[in-house]
Protein backbone atom coordinates (compact mmCIF):
# COMPACT_ATOMS: atom_id res chain seq x y z
CA UNK A 1 0.00 0.00 0.00
CA UNK A 2 1.68 3.67 -0.97
CA UNK A 3 -0.33 5.63 1.40
CA UNK A 4 1.91 7.17 3.74
CA UNK A 5 0.37 7.82 7.17
CA UNK A 6 2.48 10.96 8.55
CA UNK A 7 3.43 11.97 12.19
CA UNK A 8 1.73 14.20 13.76
CA UNK A 9 4.96 15.56 14.70
CA UNK A 10 5.47 17.16 11.19
CA UNK A 11 2.05 18.69 11.05
CA UNK A 12 2.38 20.49 14.12
CA UNK A 13 5.83 22.05 12.48
CA UNK A 14 4.18 22.94 9.20
CA UNK A 15 1.71 24.89 11.00
CA UNK A 16 4.22 26.94 13.14
CA UNK A 17 6.02 27.34 10.17
CA UNK A 18 2.36 28.34 8.47
CA UNK A 19 1.80 30.70 11.47
CA UNK A 20 5.26 32.31 11.63
CA UNK A 21 5.18 32.67 6.94
CA UNK A 22 1.66 34.75 8.35
CA UNK A 23 3.37 36.75 10.57
CA UNK A 24 6.37 37.88 7.95
CA UNK A 25 4.00 38.20 5.34
CA UNK A 26 1.81 40.90 7.88
CA UNK A 27 4.94 42.71 9.54
CA UNK A 28 6.46 43.17 5.83
CA UNK A 29 3.69 44.83 4.42
CA UNK A 30 3.65 47.68 7.22
CA UNK A 31 7.00 48.12 5.39
CA UNK A 32 7.00 50.01 2.36
CA UNK A 33 9.71 48.40 0.65
CA UNK A 34 8.80 50.17 -2.50
CA UNK A 35 9.47 53.40 -1.33
CA UNK A 36 12.58 52.32 1.01
CA UNK A 37 14.78 50.93 -1.70
CA UNK A 38 13.42 53.98 -4.15
CA UNK A 39 11.83 51.49 -6.71
CA UNK A 40 9.37 53.23 -9.08
CA UNK A 41 7.41 50.40 -11.03
CA UNK A 42 8.45 47.24 -9.34
CA UNK A 43 5.48 46.20 -6.87
CA UNK A 44 8.21 44.81 -4.51
CA UNK A 45 5.79 44.47 -1.36
CA UNK A 46 3.30 42.82 -3.92
CA UNK A 47 6.33 40.45 -4.56
CA UNK A 48 7.35 39.70 -1.40
CA UNK A 49 3.77 39.02 -0.32
CA UNK A 50 2.82 36.42 -3.45
CA UNK A 51 6.83 34.59 -3.08
CA UNK A 52 5.40 34.25 0.71
CA UNK A 53 2.15 32.79 0.20
CA UNK A 54 3.46 30.41 -2.60
CA UNK A 55 5.83 29.23 0.03
CA UNK A 56 2.94 28.64 2.29
CA UNK A 57 0.85 27.44 -0.57
CA UNK A 58 3.57 24.35 -1.18
CA UNK A 59 3.74 23.71 2.45
CA UNK A 60 -0.05 22.98 2.76
CA UNK A 61 0.14 20.97 -0.77
CA UNK A 62 2.85 19.22 -0.47
CA UNK A 63 2.12 17.94 3.71
CA UNK A 64 -1.43 18.76 4.71
CA UNK A 65 -2.29 17.49 1.13
CA UNK A 66 -0.14 14.62 0.85
CA UNK A 67 1.52 15.62 -2.65
CA UNK A 68 4.98 14.78 -1.04
CA UNK A 69 3.71 11.12 -1.15
CA UNK A 70 1.32 11.26 -4.03
CA UNK A 71 1.40 9.46 -7.08
CA UNK A 72 3.10 11.28 -9.88
CA UNK A 73 -0.16 11.36 -11.50
CA UNK A 74 -1.89 13.37 -9.28
CA UNK A 75 1.52 15.74 -8.96
CA UNK A 76 1.02 15.73 -13.20
CA UNK A 77 -3.16 17.02 -12.19
CA UNK A 78 -1.50 19.79 -9.77
CA UNK A 79 1.09 21.10 -12.51
CA UNK A 80 -1.28 21.02 -15.01
CA UNK A 81 -3.61 23.24 -13.09
CA UNK A 82 -0.71 25.43 -12.14
CA UNK A 83 0.75 25.78 -15.94
CA UNK A 84 -3.35 26.21 -17.03
CA UNK A 85 -3.62 28.75 -14.74
CA UNK A 86 0.12 30.47 -15.52
CA UNK A 87 -1.34 30.35 -19.30
CA UNK A 88 -4.17 31.80 -18.01
CA UNK A 89 -2.59 35.05 -16.33
CA UNK A 90 0.15 35.60 -18.90
CA UNK A 91 -1.86 35.43 -22.07
CA UNK A 92 -4.73 37.90 -20.51
CA UNK A 93 -1.83 40.07 -19.65
CA UNK A 94 -0.17 40.04 -22.67
CA UNK A 95 -3.04 41.57 -24.13
CA UNK A 96 -3.96 43.99 -21.37
CA UNK A 97 -0.43 45.16 -20.16
CA UNK A 98 0.98 45.83 -23.94
CA UNK A 99 -2.12 48.08 -25.38
CA UNK A 100 -0.86 51.44 -25.69
CA UNK A 101 3.15 50.09 -26.07
CA UNK A 102 2.07 51.17 -29.90
CA UNK A 103 -0.04 54.19 -30.76
CA UNK A 104 -2.44 53.37 -32.86
CA UNK A 105 -4.57 56.04 -34.51
CA UNK A 106 -8.23 55.41 -34.35
CA UNK A 107 -9.57 58.00 -36.50
CA UNK A 108 -13.22 55.74 -36.45
CA UNK A 109 -13.57 57.63 -32.95
CA UNK A 110 -14.59 61.26 -33.82
CA UNK A 111 -14.04 62.93 -30.14
CA UNK A 112 -10.22 61.52 -31.04
CA UNK A 113 -7.99 64.85 -31.78
CA UNK A 114 -4.10 64.19 -32.73
CA UNK A 115 -1.03 65.80 -31.82
CA UNK A 116 2.27 66.01 -33.75
CA UNK A 117 5.17 65.42 -30.56
CA UNK A 118 8.86 64.96 -31.81
CA UNK A 119 7.53 63.79 -35.14
CA UNK A 120 5.31 60.93 -34.15
CA UNK A 121 1.38 61.68 -34.11
CA UNK A 122 -0.26 61.14 -31.07
CA UNK A 123 -4.34 60.25 -30.63
CA UNK A 124 -5.38 61.83 -27.64
CA UNK A 125 -7.22 58.98 -26.50
CA UNK A 126 -3.98 57.21 -25.64
CA UNK A 127 -1.70 57.40 -22.70
CA UNK A 128 2.01 57.09 -23.25
CA UNK B 1 -2.25 -6.00 -2.45
CA UNK B 2 -5.29 -6.12 -1.42
CA UNK B 3 -3.99 -8.33 1.31
CA UNK B 4 -2.96 -5.25 3.57
CA UNK B 5 -6.98 -4.21 3.75
CA UNK B 6 -8.99 -7.57 3.65
CA UNK B 7 -11.79 -5.60 5.13
CA UNK B 8 -12.06 -2.63 2.54
CA UNK B 9 -15.46 -2.37 0.75
CA UNK B 10 -13.90 -2.41 -2.75
CA UNK B 11 -16.43 -1.25 -5.51
CA UNK B 12 -16.48 -4.18 -8.38
CA UNK B 13 -14.94 -1.72 -11.04
CA UNK B 14 -11.67 -1.22 -9.09
CA UNK B 15 -9.03 -4.44 -8.88
CA UNK B 16 -8.32 -3.63 -5.18
CA UNK B 17 -8.09 -0.59 -2.42
CA UNK B 18 -5.35 1.12 -3.54
CA UNK B 19 -6.57 1.23 -7.09
CA UNK B 20 -9.60 2.71 -5.43
CA UNK B 21 -7.93 5.20 -3.23
CA UNK B 22 -5.77 6.41 -6.42
CA UNK B 23 -9.15 7.03 -8.52
CA UNK B 24 -10.27 8.75 -5.42
CA UNK B 25 -7.78 11.11 -5.03
CA UNK B 26 -7.30 11.62 -9.00
CA UNK B 27 -10.91 12.46 -9.10
CA UNK B 28 -10.59 14.55 -6.40
CA UNK B 29 -7.75 16.74 -7.67
CA UNK B 30 -9.05 17.22 -11.33
CA UNK B 31 -12.03 18.79 -9.45
CA UNK B 32 -9.70 21.30 -7.57
CA UNK B 33 -7.74 21.93 -10.99
CA UNK B 34 -11.07 22.94 -12.36
CA UNK B 35 -11.57 25.19 -8.77
CA UNK B 36 -7.95 26.56 -10.00
CA UNK B 37 -9.39 27.68 -12.85
CA UNK B 38 -12.30 29.11 -11.45
CA UNK B 39 -10.58 31.25 -8.71
CA UNK B 40 -7.82 31.71 -11.40
CA UNK B 41 -10.41 34.17 -13.25
CA UNK B 42 -11.04 36.16 -10.49
CA UNK B 43 -7.03 36.64 -9.51
CA UNK B 44 -6.81 37.55 -13.35
CA UNK B 45 -9.10 39.74 -13.46
CA UNK B 46 -7.95 41.65 -10.15
CA UNK B 47 -4.14 41.83 -10.86
CA UNK B 48 -5.92 43.32 -14.64
CA UNK B 49 -7.95 45.73 -12.55
CA UNK B 50 -5.30 46.89 -10.10
CA UNK B 51 -3.04 47.60 -13.25
CA UNK B 52 -5.74 50.00 -14.18
CA UNK B 53 -6.55 52.00 -11.51
CA UNK B 54 -3.48 51.57 -8.81
CA UNK B 55 -4.44 54.47 -5.88
CA UNK B 56 -8.60 53.17 -5.54
CA UNK B 57 -7.27 49.74 -5.41
CA UNK B 58 -4.78 51.05 -2.57
CA UNK B 59 -7.54 53.21 -0.55
CA UNK B 60 -9.76 50.39 -1.49
CA UNK B 61 -7.70 47.75 0.31
CA UNK B 62 -7.45 50.88 3.57
CA UNK B 63 -11.02 50.07 3.91
CA UNK B 64 -10.33 46.80 5.18
CA UNK B 65 -9.04 45.56 8.66
CA UNK B 66 -6.19 43.63 8.31
CA UNK B 67 -6.29 42.61 11.61
CA UNK B 68 -9.46 41.12 11.15
CA UNK B 69 -8.16 39.30 8.09
CA UNK B 70 -4.63 38.17 9.90
CA UNK B 71 -7.18 36.57 12.64
CA UNK B 72 -9.22 34.94 10.56
CA UNK B 73 -5.59 33.92 8.59
CA UNK B 74 -4.65 32.17 11.39
CA UNK B 75 -7.50 30.31 12.24
CA UNK B 76 -8.11 28.95 8.93
CA UNK B 77 -4.59 27.42 9.14
CA UNK B 78 -5.12 26.49 12.66
CA UNK B 79 -8.23 24.44 10.72
CA UNK B 80 -6.42 22.94 8.00
CA UNK B 81 -3.90 21.43 11.51
CA UNK B 82 -7.51 19.72 12.50
CA UNK B 83 -7.89 18.81 9.22
CA UNK B 84 -4.77 17.23 8.51
CA UNK B 85 -4.79 15.44 11.90
CA UNK B 86 -8.64 14.24 11.30
CA UNK B 87 -7.64 12.47 8.47
CA UNK B 88 -4.53 11.54 10.30
CA UNK B 89 -6.99 9.70 12.64
CA UNK B 90 -9.22 7.92 10.16
CA UNK B 91 -6.00 6.35 8.50
CA UNK B 92 -5.66 4.95 11.87
CA UNK B 93 -9.08 3.88 12.29
CA UNK B 94 -9.67 6.20 16.01
CA UNK B 95 -13.07 7.36 15.91
CA UNK B 96 -13.08 9.62 18.78
CA UNK B 97 -10.52 11.25 18.10
CA UNK B 98 -11.38 11.36 14.45
CA UNK B 99 -14.67 13.26 15.70
CA UNK B 100 -12.99 15.69 17.87
CA UNK B 101 -10.85 16.98 15.25
CA UNK B 102 -13.82 17.22 13.07
CA UNK B 103 -15.94 19.03 15.22
CA UNK B 104 -12.71 21.46 15.79
CA UNK B 105 -12.75 21.89 12.28
CA UNK B 106 -16.33 22.73 11.74
CA UNK B 107 -15.98 25.26 14.59
CA UNK B 108 -12.67 26.95 13.19
CA UNK B 109 -14.61 27.07 9.75
CA UNK B 110 -17.40 28.66 12.02
CA UNK B 111 -15.65 30.98 13.29
CA UNK B 112 -14.22 31.91 10.10
CA UNK B 113 -17.78 32.12 8.37
CA UNK B 114 -18.96 34.15 11.56
CA UNK B 115 -16.09 36.60 11.67
CA UNK B 116 -16.22 37.77 8.38
CA UNK B 117 -19.80 38.27 8.39
CA UNK B 118 -20.66 40.26 11.20
CA UNK B 119 -16.86 41.93 11.69
CA UNK B 120 -16.58 42.82 8.17
CA UNK B 121 -19.41 43.08 5.72
CA UNK B 122 -21.65 43.91 8.76
CA UNK B 123 -19.39 46.90 9.20
CA UNK B 124 -18.83 47.35 5.69
CA UNK B 125 -22.37 47.97 5.50
CA UNK B 126 -22.77 49.75 7.90
CA UNK B 127 -19.78 51.85 7.18
CA UNK B 128 -21.64 52.57 3.45
CA UNK B 129 -18.69 50.46 1.73
CA UNK B 130 -19.95 48.22 0.55
CA UNK B 131 -20.71 48.09 -3.60
CA UNK B 132 -24.04 48.32 -4.65
CA UNK B 133 -25.69 49.68 -1.02
CA UNK B 134 -25.09 52.98 -1.14
CA UNK B 135 -21.54 53.55 -1.63
CA UNK B 136 -20.22 56.82 0.02
CA UNK B 137 -17.42 56.12 2.43
CA UNK B 138 -17.09 58.94 5.30
CA UNK B 139 -14.99 60.41 7.67
CA UNK B 140 -11.21 58.91 8.24
CA UNK B 141 -12.32 56.48 5.08
CA UNK B 142 -13.13 59.51 2.77
CA UNK B 143 -9.94 61.24 4.06
CA UNK B 144 -7.88 58.15 2.94
CA UNK B 145 -8.62 57.96 -0.38
CA UNK B 146 -8.76 61.91 -1.09
CA UNK B 147 -5.41 61.69 0.54
CA UNK B 148 -4.76 59.22 -2.25
CA UNK B 149 -6.55 60.91 -4.95
CA UNK B 150 -8.47 57.92 -6.13
CA UNK B 151 -11.57 58.07 -7.76
CA UNK B 152 -14.43 56.61 -5.85
CA UNK B 153 -15.57 54.55 -8.83
CA UNK B 154 -12.52 52.59 -9.00
CA UNK B 155 -12.45 52.45 -4.80
CA UNK B 156 -16.01 50.63 -5.35
CA UNK B 157 -14.83 48.61 -7.83
CA UNK B 158 -11.62 47.13 -5.43
CA UNK B 159 -14.75 46.49 -2.81
CA UNK B 160 -16.66 44.82 -6.05
CA UNK B 161 -13.42 42.66 -5.87
CA UNK B 162 -13.32 41.95 -2.45
CA UNK B 163 -16.87 41.05 -1.65
CA UNK B 164 -16.70 38.64 -4.25
CA UNK B 165 -13.71 37.12 -4.14
CA UNK B 166 -14.10 36.53 -0.51
CA UNK B 167 -17.47 35.72 -1.01
CA UNK B 168 -16.93 33.13 -3.51
CA UNK B 169 -14.19 31.50 -0.49
CA UNK B 170 -16.79 31.97 2.69
CA UNK B 171 -19.32 29.83 0.53
CA UNK B 172 -16.30 27.46 -0.70
CA UNK B 173 -16.22 27.31 3.33
CA UNK B 174 -19.79 27.09 4.18
CA UNK B 175 -19.92 23.76 1.72
CA UNK B 176 -16.87 22.59 3.46
CA UNK B 177 -18.72 23.08 6.60
CA UNK B 178 -22.02 20.69 5.01
CA UNK B 179 -19.45 18.20 4.57
CA UNK B 180 -18.04 18.43 7.51
CA UNK B 181 -21.14 17.90 9.52
CA UNK B 182 -21.88 14.63 7.02
CA UNK B 183 -18.45 13.69 8.29
CA UNK B 184 -19.27 13.74 11.58
CA UNK B 185 -22.49 11.86 12.03
CA UNK B 186 -21.15 9.08 9.55
CA UNK B 187 -17.96 8.97 12.27
CA UNK B 188 -20.69 9.18 15.45
CA UNK B 189 -22.18 6.52 13.41
CA UNK B 190 -19.30 3.92 12.96
CA UNK B 191 -19.46 4.01 9.23
CA UNK B 192 -16.35 5.16 8.68
CA UNK B 193 -13.91 2.45 9.52
CA UNK B 194 -9.52 2.52 8.95
CA UNK B 195 -10.58 1.06 5.65
CA UNK B 196 -12.89 3.25 4.58
CA UNK B 197 -11.11 6.54 5.62
CA UNK B 198 -11.09 7.70 1.91
CA UNK B 199 -13.82 9.99 1.98
CA UNK B 200 -12.46 11.87 4.93
CA UNK B 201 -9.15 12.27 3.21
CA UNK B 202 -11.10 14.13 0.08
CA UNK B 203 -13.10 16.22 2.42
CA UNK B 204 -9.02 17.08 3.66
CA UNK B 205 -8.09 17.75 0.17
CA UNK B 206 -10.73 20.42 -0.51
CA UNK B 207 -10.34 21.76 2.93
CA UNK B 208 -6.46 22.71 2.76
CA UNK B 209 -7.38 23.84 -0.69
CA UNK B 210 -10.15 25.99 0.32
CA UNK B 211 -7.42 27.28 2.78
CA UNK B 212 -4.58 28.12 -0.12
CA UNK B 213 -7.09 30.36 -1.92
CA UNK B 214 -7.25 33.04 1.13
CA UNK B 215 -3.29 32.06 1.70
CA UNK B 216 -3.77 34.16 -1.40
CA UNK B 217 -6.65 36.50 -0.64
CA UNK B 218 -5.29 37.58 2.24
CA UNK B 219 -2.21 39.57 1.23
CA UNK B 220 -3.72 40.61 -2.04
CA UNK B 221 -6.43 42.53 -0.77
CA UNK B 222 -5.82 43.14 2.74
CA UNK B 223 -2.46 43.75 3.06
CA UNK B 224 -2.25 46.34 0.16
CA UNK B 225 -3.31 49.28 1.79
CA UNK B 226 -1.64 48.88 4.99
CA UNK B 227 1.18 51.24 4.96
CA UNK B 228 -0.92 53.96 2.84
Amino acid sequence: MSEHVASPKMYVVIFLSLIGLTALTTAVAYVNLDAMLGLKNLPLNTIVALVIAICKASLVGLFFMHLRWSSNVMRLVVVCAVFWLAILITLTGADFFTRNWIPIPRPWQASVTYQRSSGIVIPSNVRR
Amino acid sequence: MSDAHPHVAVAEQFDDAEQQHEAAGLGMWIFLATEIMFFGGLFASYTIYRNLYPAGFLAGSGLLNAKIGAFNTVVLITSSLTMAMAVHSAQLGRRKALIGFLFLTLLLGLTFVGVKLYFEWYHDYLTHVAPGFGFHPEGADLARIHALHAPLSAVELFMCFYFLMTGVHALHMVVGVGILTVLIVKAWRGRITRESHNIVEMAGLYWHFVDIIWIFLFPLLYLLGVTR
